[in-house]
């Protein structure tokens, strides 16, 4: 079973030219067996969490009702990417597995509303919001160490509630930004072998094999992302995550889930002034 | 041109007597079975070794799809019919004579004996860098070696490309869009019947092929309404040698006029895309216009909008534009006979 289709070029060179397609099928149902096995880890055998303390009354006083958390900008990223995404993959795979339709235009527009999105989320994170806070610390290592050992049925204190973002969240962020930038930059060279408004074509620009290379890796990333979004789809759809999932409609999660799950060490948030929640989550850098 | 490299290769034989044989025969072997017509286009793919088919079904043992047959509203042809049977069918020549036209300049004499109808609105493409073998769009791979600024790209695309540039090389094709014809197809899920236009489609929608049969299905018969029956057709096709050759491009169309005033119209091309290309807007636009050169200018120029020519093909824009115009005004500058 080859992972990969080869070709002879024309020089006579055994050349990569893109994953084999039965791969968007492993992807589907390793997406669809993490659903299945959290679900019923969850349902069945998950015990209750238990977190080192609970925020001080004088500290919860302060919490607002809403907790600002994510800003209007942030949000639109958010839904314009998981369109772009959505388009992408519709467009990629619904072809492959037999539904055909003039796809090539709608997947480079896509492409390219992505790229433009994500670019301008790179400088938005980076100078007006919280940058760090998407990506593990310390506390985030040894927390989830704790949880492990706890996991295993071994001793260990119990871990502190979470950052602004768990670590899951953290990790899976890490993950995205690996497959998407993947499919970006390939995708970006990948335009010039077609017409587009971008960029003269030139099929030239690299040799055969740097070209199999490149579809292969978009091709792998693009998969990948067949798995990544079904998870995240299913997390944002369990009940248990689904103010998390609100907080990316509305801008804001409920006191009680934000003090049930977040540490206002970690997470600070500020008692509501008299502006609006938007501008109060832009002005401290929620994203 | 392509390489014959060696003899054919291995492959095991299958001569179904009936269609529902043929059809059993495609179903079990899916995409290892290469049906087999009158085996023209087929035994270049195989003697150059690019195709290695596990199975091969030939369906010249097939009486039932042979022949043309009258029906309530036109006739029926069958997939198998060859080429010479058209072109000298009486009923063909008298109400449908577009479709004479076209399959009379097909190729050679020798090969309308041997070549049918219906391999000859299935053929693959032309293009050189495909059927040399090489890891093109067409072929699965991922690049076009036709659209690039060295790529011989004489005979190619001008419309609709969608990374791969390859035309559909059917002399038939655009007569029987014209002709309103219907193509009835075996699948796996039963008859199905197509409009003609219907039929072929370009890169954008599969690029590995140009036409909608998947592995299983069989064309079995093309059934041409009355709709057009005796109406003023023209058919020109331009090739590099008029003894035998393929189109760089051809046209068809058909009329029916009240006076010098254009009534009804339907007009085709090939050779300028992938899929032979119905040309609607020209038609909505000649209709309730006299027949006349000032019109045919108009709808030439109408017909080549959004073409795009490559390094090596921009003739092909003049080349439609003056075909087009010909075929709306009726000039008849080229006949020919068999």
């Amino acid at each position: 079973m080859d992972f990969l289709e080869w070709a002879t070029s024309p020089w006579g060179q055994n050349v990569p030219i893109h994953i084999a397609w039965f791969l968007i099928w492993v992807s589907a149902i390793a997406g669809l067996l993490f659903l299945i096995v959290h679900a019923i880890y969850v349902m069945y055998f998950a015990k209750a969490r238990v977190f080192a303390s609970d925020a001080s009354p004088a500290v919860a006083a302060k919490i607002p009702k809403h907790v600002p958390r994510h800003s209007l900008v942030a949000r639109l990223f958010h839904w314009v990417m998981a369109a772009s995404m959505f388009t992408l993959l519709f467009t990629a795979f619904l072809p492959k597995v037999g539904v055909q339709f003039p796809w090539v235009t709608y997947h480079w527009i896509a492409g390219a509303v992505l790229t433009v999105s994500i670019i301008f989320h790179i400088i938005h994170a980076s100078f007006w919001l919280d940058f760090w806070s998407i990506w593990p610390d310390r506390i985030d290592l040894d927390d989830a160490w704790k949880r492990v050992r706890r996991f295993a049925g071994m001793s260990a204190p119990p871990p502190r509630k979470f950052a602004k973002y768990p670590l899951e969240n953290k990790l899976f962020h890490g993950v995205i930004i690996l497959c998407g930038l993947s499919v970006i930059l390939t995708g970006i060279f990948m335009m010039s072998r077609v017409r587009t408004v971008f960029f003269p074509r030139n099929p030239y620009l690299f040799s055969d094999m740097t070209w199999g290379l490149m579809y292969v890796l978009h091709g792998l990333a693009g998969v990948g992302l067949i798995a990544l979004v079904m998870m995240h789809v299913y997390m944002g759809l369990r009940p248990e995550k689904l103010p998390i999932t609100k907080s990316m409609i509305f801008g804001w999660m409920d006191r009680d889930f934000y003090l049930e799950e977040h540490d206002p060490e970690r997470w600070v948030v500020e008692a509501p002034s008299a502006s609006s929640i938007s501008s109060r989550v832009e002005s401290r850098g929620a994203d | 041109m392509a390489v014959i490299r060696d003899v054919m290769p291995a492959f095991e034989l299958f001569q179904p007597s009936s269609v529902a044989d043929a059809q059993k025969l495609l179903e079990q072997h899916g995409p290892d079975a290469w049906v087999l017509a009158g085996g023209l286009d087929s035994f270049d793919w195989l003697k150059d070794r690019i195709r290695k088919p596990k199975a091969v079904v030939d369906l010249s043992g097939i009486d039932e799809l042979r022949g043309v047959r009258t029906t309530a509203d036109g006739i029926e042809i069958g997939a198998m019919t060859t080429l010479s049977e058209v072109v000298n069918h009486p009923i063909i020549k008298q109400k449908y004579d577009l479709l004479a036209q076209a399959a009379e300049v097909v190729a050679s004499p020798q090969i309308r004996n041997q070549g049918t109808i219906g391999g000859n609105v299935s053929q693959d493409t032309r293009c050189w860098y495909y059927r040399g073998g090489w890891p093109c769009y067409r072929a699965g791979g991922n690049i076009c070696y036709a659209d690039t600024p060295e790529g011989r790209n004489r005979e190619h695309a001008i419309l609709h490309a969608d990374r791969c540039v390859a035309v559909n090389p059917s002399d038939s094709a655009p007569a029987l869009i014209v002709l309103d014809a219907k193509f009835v197809l075996r699948t796996r899920k039963g008859e199905r019947v197509v409009d003609a236009e219907d039929y072929f489609i370009g890169p954008d929608i599969d690029i590995t092929r140009l036409h909608i049969l998947q592995p299983g299905d069989l064309l079995t018969a093309i059934r041409i309404p009355s709709t057009w029956a005796g109406a003023q057709f023209y058919f020109e096709k331009i090739r590099d040698r008029n003894v035998w050759d393929f189109p760089l491009m051809n046209v068809a169309s058909a009329m029916t006029t009240s006076g010098e005033t254009i009534e009804r119209v339907r007009i085709a091309v090939n050779g300028a895309a992938a899929r032979p290309l119905r040309l609607k807007a020209v038609e909505d636009a000649v209709r309730g216009k006299p027949r006349s050169a000032t019109t045919g200018e108009m709808a030439g120029k109408l017909a080549v909008q959004g073409a795009v020519p490559l390094q090596f093909n921009a003739y092909k824009i003049p080349l439609m534009r003056n075909l087009v115009k010909r075929a709306i005004s009726g000039v008849e500058e080229a006949t020919w006979t068999s």
